[in-house]
């Protein structure tokens, strides 16, 4: 199973990890859910929009992130995943 | 006029955000030394997102990219340039080095469609790159040429001291090569946060020498820095007066006169005319006085 990881769990990151899955499905344990809990899982749904991803597993462990920090993790994770081996 | 660039580690994201609120005239995002090479696509990513999503950005935006001979300066290049970016900070140049880099960056700026041009800071550190001074200065994209005294003693297998008589030279001829080329010369950081009068007197060294403005590690060495590479007031009431010591001459029709006992000449007119240029970039000039 291919699989990408990045990110930290520092103050202001997030620590994204994605694997190929058959359905999708998105887990977000964050600092501020009560508050952004819709951003963020709208943030995650508008990178795998944009890279045409349907069937993942995301996984998003927020330490307060911004929006770009989020973005960022999660491409990067996509493109860890990507370039693995399965 | 850069006086101060302040480097943030490109893989921080706590830092990248808050890294406009310093006052310093420039930020280096970095993606060399600071990030670790198993992470760096993840600074390359979170560098690239920040600039393309994240409306404040302060006065200039300067990327290090990983060197020419590297695995990651293509990578870098094509992951940062863009219009939101102001220099690409080169380490370890060498000519050779700025002329593939402004050749990437011309095929980048077609590719993308820039509305500007990016411009080239070379970083000199090492002894072969302080010897192509000159040859790396006078190239058209560079702007400003950064002195990297930490890689430059290793590679000399020298010790740096706080003193920094072993850097009086590397200094003197970027320096001169700046000025000759009409460059901004920027200094070494000075590593020892928790010592600000030895910033103070690194810093006032490099100004003396001809330095423009000097690199910052911690966001506490900003004020200083900015405050040394800023013309004082003294020296400001001194180039006001010598103006209007100037009008008085021109209406007398005199080209030579005196102020305070001292001959004033073409030489001491251009210097005055250095500190208004500086003044009045460092917003420290008031146009009610004469120009």
């Amino acid at each position: 199973m291919k699989i990408g990881i990045a990110g930290s769990l520092e103050s202001n990151d997030a620590l994204v990890t994605i694997k190929e899955s058959t359905t999708r499905r998105i887990e977000i344990k964050s600092i501020v859910d009560a508050f952004f809990h819709e951003q963020i899982e709208k943030t995650i749904t508008d990178v795998l929009k944009e890279k045409a991803l349907q069937n993942v597993t995301v996984l998003i462990q927020d330490r307060g992130a911004l929006d770009y920090t989020i973005r960022a993790r999660l491409l990067t994770a996509i493109a860890r995943m990507e370039a693995s081996d399965d | 006029m850069i006086r101060s660039l302040l480097f943030v580690p490109g893989n921080n994201p706590g830092m990248i955000q808050s890294a406009d609120v310093f006052g310093a005239d420039g930020v280096i995002f970095d993606l060399e030394d600071s990030v670790h090479i198993y992470e760096k696509d993840n600074a390359r990513m979170l560098v690239k997102s920040f600039l393309r999503n994240h409306p404040i950005h302060p006065a200039k935006i300067v990327i290090r990219v990983n060197s020419v001979d590297s695995p990651f300066f293509s990578a870098d290049l094509e992951a940062v340039v863009g219009d939101e970016i102001d220099y690409v900070l080169l380490p370890k140049a060498r000519i050779s080095d700025i002329k593939m880099l402004t050749e990437k960056l011309e095929t980048i700026e077609k590719e993308k469609k820039l509305k500007k041009q990016i411009a080239i800071m070379p970083l000199i550190e090492s002894a072969v790159s302080l010897v192509e001074t000159e040859g790396i200065a006078e190239f058209p994209r560079v702007s400003a040429l950064m002195f990297g005294a930490e890689d430059f003693t290793a590679d000399m297998g020298i010790t740096r001291t706080k003193q920094g008589k072993e850097l009086a030279y590397p200094r003197a001829k970027i320096a001169v090569a700046c000025h000759a080329y009409g460059v901004q010369a920027i200094d070494t950081p000075f590593t020892d946060v928790d010592d600000e009068d030895g910033l103070f007197r690194d810093a006032s060294e490099a100004a003396s020498l001809g330095f423009a403005g000097k690199a910052a590690i911690h966001p506490r060495q900003i004020e200083i820095i900015n405050r040394v590479f800023s013309p004082s007031d003294d020296n400001i009431i001194w180039a006001k007066r010598i103006f209007e010591a100037k009008k008085e001459a021109d209406q007398k029709g005199h080209g030579v006169f005196s102020l305070d006992g001292k001959m004033v000449d073409k030489p001491v007119i251009s210097r005055a005319e250095t500190i208004r240029e500086k003044a009045i970039a460092c917003k420290k000039w008031d146009d009610g006085f004469e120009k």
